[in-house]
């Protein structure tokens, strides 16, 4: 029986006082235990900000890669031990700037795993510079005349990229967070959640209140189907004076990408033998021949 | 008429798509059914149409592991092959082709080459045609196959005209084009073969010098580098590749990619190297034996992933196939010119593994040992071949692949058992003596696994204190030197107290082994020094041997003489004589012997 304390460390978080990291942190925690995961049925995989530090500050498997390679970390863990349950830690820099490629990629394969973007619409730990999801005119030490591109829009491109389940969460928002995590794990394949985080210390635009006002419960409309593709795009392309939180689009249709793997079917790989038959070996030899 | 017998090389040249490497590969393993020793080089052009290509093959008694640079028997497939290599063929050899190509005889006459004309075409319609029609193929595939067998009929002749007799051609083509679908086509490239062959015995066979008889040998494998490397990480247990297409590395996930539901491997080519090096990295985490292959360019792509792995102390294999660089550079010739750079890729210091096979024996041993090697030290292991080593093939004797060479060694890897009884908390980059850190895998309920790219506390938690730096970095850092007792000292072939000694790494061995004696031949002393494991360099047996060398002659595929800079930067021992090559060609052995007079000798 698993427990919310379990997944507690005594690490102290380096994050600012009033980060919206800590919401996410609790969520996540919460979601493993109401999920009755252990710290050692998970491996949580980050990449480098101030989001992909969430594994240090609680107990569980962890492998803190490269900036924006999380991803593709975690997809080679996944297919290799498909018993892991595999949670992906970036931010927008690193999952939608520099790990874009991987995003994209990633998407389509549609491994079991879940990717948690912690987007605050800056980078935060290289001390505030404009990222992909700034909005377009946003100030910040290297855009002093305001970014010139437009902001990327996470959920639409998703969608596009074939995503089976696309979700938005709101960090001051833990009680909905917390079961959309839960939501996304459950998911069979890879589920985004990417969520608004304010950072209090370098966006002074896109801050908790500016979120607060402008965010609602897709949740509080029965009638809305996450199945539904079309209805998802109207909502992928809300942004601005009201913003959609929720599961936005989930297609449970798809086979993960390990289950079409034929050398994975009989159980995970890692726990085949590294001894290979030798008449095996001797017989693929004369193949030479 | 003085007749050679088993020394002879054949070429077969045309454009991208005509077939000269498919004839090539069949034509080769005929010989190596023979009993005889064969070493074939593809050469290529980065296209799929059209250009230049060519096959060349090597036939002898004797177990050769270069080409040789005189041809006797040269088989065009167009007139292009005629124009570049003409100059190759030796006084007495022959140039089969069709009788309508249109090149004037006296140019080969004048060489004293033989014009060997054959109506190919009319006999592949003559021969083969009909029984295509007969069995209703399509007119455009009978055309399309009848096109093929003009390759199949030169071949033939080749073979009529050197005595290789039949049943081994027709061995080979059944076996190409066995089964139920393909037994037209079988049966037509045999009559095809029959007749052409009857015809270079009977018309052309009596007068050609150069013969070849059949040794009664146990049947010998015949296989390229690529292929020995993938086989080598197949017999290690490695069940993992994930990969981005690049020449000349693609064909060792294709090989795994060909055997991989037998063997329980998975191969995933993945959006760019950046993602198959980490995918691998990922893979190996778990506890599977994962590997990426690549060329310079793809590398350069994964330079920073290295650095991941070595940190995170993942045991990872990274095969390099070089070719010619910088950037896109030469990208289907060879090159010797990565070893520099593979041995500094990625930032900070951190201890790696480098092995350099240079015979195919070698190839299939550095893919078993690099796992070893990767496990035992949790660090990235890079094997170093280039295109030359990759795409050549060499008759071998199936005895010299021993499929489990040493024990499967997983080094500190932490089983089930073993955590089973673990009480204290799991700490992956635990301080030891020895440098390593028993590796426990995620998954064990008593066992949180943590790792970082950041420096590190033990129990993996990012750290940027002074102290724990240092004794991170120093329990790193012995890794390398256990590594370093598991390295090979470089191998001394010839005399001790050789006048000189030639020093060689990776692919060069053939030519060099081959140069030495025709040397040794001339009543030269001379001895040959060969490195296949570099990293941790070999430092007390280097300079043991190249200390007290009267002269040496370092040899390699590049500009900058890699080697010999590792050479120096680790022993202090210069080179005063460099035998250096970047013109994306392999060496071979009469060429870099004649170097060797030229270069060295003459200068006493």
């Amino acid at each position: 029986m698993s427990d919310i304390k379990l997944f507690n460390n005594d690490e102290k978080a380096t994050w600012c006082v009033g980060c919206g990291d800590f919401g996410i942190l609790a969520s996540v925690q919460w979601a493993f235990a109401n999920l009755d995961l252990l710290p050692t049925d998970v491996l949580l995989v980050s990449g480098i900000g101030c989001g992909s530090k969430l594994p240090y500050y609680m107990k569980a498997n962890g492998y803190d890669s490269l900036h924006g390679r999380a991803l593709p970390v975690a997809t080679g863990a996944k297919l290799a031990n498909h018993d892991l349950r595999v949670v992906v830690f970036s931010g927008d820099g690193d999952g939608y700037g520099i790990g874009g490629n991987h995003f994209m990629h990633t998407m389509r394969r549609n491994p079991d795993l879940t990717h948690i973007v912690e987007n605050n619409q800056v980078y935060g730990l290289t001390k505030g510079q404009y990222s992909p999801t700034s909005q377009k005119g946003f100030l910040s030490t290297t855009s002093p005349e305001g970014a010139i591109e437009v902001q990327v829009n996470p959920i639409a491109l998703a969608m596009a990229g074939g995503a089976s389940f696309v979700s938005r969460g709101f960090a001051n928002d833990p009680r909905h967070l917390r079961e959309l995590i839960v939501k996304a794990i459950n998911h069979k394949g890879y589920s985004l959640i990417d969520i608004l985080q304010p950072c209090i210390t370098y966006n002074k635009v896109n801050t908790g209140a500016w979120y607060k006002e402008r965010v609602y419960k897709l949740d509080d409309d029965p009638s809305y189907n996450a199945g539904d593709f079309d209805a998802a795009w109207d909502k992928a392309k809300e942004w601005g004076d009201r913003i959609p939180i929720g599961v936005i689009f989930q297609d449970d249709s798809r086979p993960t990408y390990e289950e079409q793997v034929s050398q994975l079917r009989d159980g995970p790989l890692c726990r085949k033998s590294v001894e290979q038959p030798i008449d095996l070996l001797e017989a693929i030899k004369l193949e030479f021949v | 008429m003085a007749v050679v017998v088993n020394n002879v090389t054949f070429k077969i040249g045309g454009e991208a798509g005509q077939g000269s490497e498919s004839s090539g590969a069949g034509f080769t393993k005929a010989f190596a059914r023979a009993g005889l020793f064969v070493y074939g080089l593809q050469d290529y052009m980065s296209r799929i149409r059209g250009g230049h290509n060519f096959f060349q093959i090597r036939v002898s008694d004797r177990d050769i592991q270069a080409t040789d640079s005189g041809v006797q028997v040269l088989l065009p497939l167009d007139i292009q092959t005629v124009e570049a290599h003409l100059h190759e063929v030796v006084p007495g050899g022959a140039v089969i082709m069709d009788a309508a190509l249109k090149i004037d005889d006296g140019r080969l006459t004048d060489r004293g080459v033989k014009p060997i004309r054959v109506p190919l075409t009319e006999i592949a319609q003559r021969e083969g045609g009909n029984i295509l029609i007969a069995a209703d193929f399509a007119p455009p595939t009978v055309a399309a196959t009848v096109k093929l067998m003009v390759n199949t009929a030169a071949v033939a002749v080749a073979a009529g005209m050197t005595d290789l007799p039949f049943e081994y051609i027709e061995q080979i083509i059944r076996e190409n084009f066995g089964g139920k679908k393909g037994a037209a086509i079988a049966d037509a490239n045999v009559a095809v073969a029959r007749a052409a062959y009857e015809e270079g015995s009977r018309e052309f066979g009596a007068d050609f010098g150069w013969k070849v008889k059949p040794i009664l040998s146990n049947p010998r494998m015949v296989i390229n580098g690529n292929q020995a490397i993938a086989f080598g990480a197949a017999a290690a247990g490695c069940r993992w590749i994930s990969m981005y297409p690049m020449t000349p590395a693609t064909t060792v996930s294709e090989w795994l990619a060909a055997h991989s539901r037998k063997l329980g491997i998975v191969v995933k080519q993945c959006e760019d190297e950046i993602t198959a090096i980490l995918m691998a990295i990922g893979a190996a985490h778990t506890g599977v034996r994962a590997m990426t292959s690549t060329s310079g360019g793809g590398l350069s792509l994964m330079v920073e992933a290295v650095g991941l792995a070595a940190m995170t102390e993942t045991p990872l294999v990274v095969v390099l196939a070089q070719r010619g660089g910088p950037s896109t550079g030469l990208p289907t010739r060879t090159e010797q010119s990565d070893l520099q750079f593979v041995l500094h890729a990625s930032q900070g210091e951190f201890p790696r593994v480098i092995l350099a096979p240079g015979t195919l024996e070698e190839c299939f041993l550095a893919g078993y040992r690099a796992f070893n090697f990767a496990e035992k030290y949790q660090t990235p292991v890079f094997i170093l071949t280039d295109m030359n080593q990759s795409t050549a093939v060499r008759a071998v004797d199936p005895e010299r692949f021993n499929v489990r060479p040493e024990p499967i060694d997983r080094g500190e890897l932490l089983t089930d058992a073993d955590l089973d009884v673990l009480t204290e908390p799991y700490l992956r980059h635990k301080i030891t003596p020895s440098g390593i850190s028993p590796r426990a895998l995620p998954g064990h309920k008593n066992a949180v696994v943590l790792t970082t790219s950041d420096e590190h506390y033990e129990n993996g938690q990012a750290v940027e204190e002074a102290e724990m730096r240092v004794l991170q970095m120093d329990k790193r850092m012995r890794k390398a030197d256990m590594a370093a007792r598991d390295i090979r000292p470089p191998l001394l072939e010839g005399p001790q107290d050789a006048e000189l000694t030639l020093v060689g790494w990776g692919s060069t061995y053939g030519p060099i082994h081959e140069a030495r004696l025709l040397l040794e031949a001339e009543g030269l002393h001379v001895n040959h020094l060969h490195y296949f494991d570099i990293w941790p360099f070999p430092k007390e047996a280097t300079e043991r041997i190249l200390g007290s060398a009267r002269r040496a002659i370092d040899i390699e595929n590049n500009y900058t003489a890699q080697l010999a800079l590792v050479i120096r930067m680790v022993t202090g021992i210069d080179f005063k004589h460099k035998i250096l090559k970047y013109d994306g060609r392999p060496f071979s052995g009469d060429e870099l012997a004649q170097k060797v007079r030229e270069g060295v000798l003459a200068r006493v």
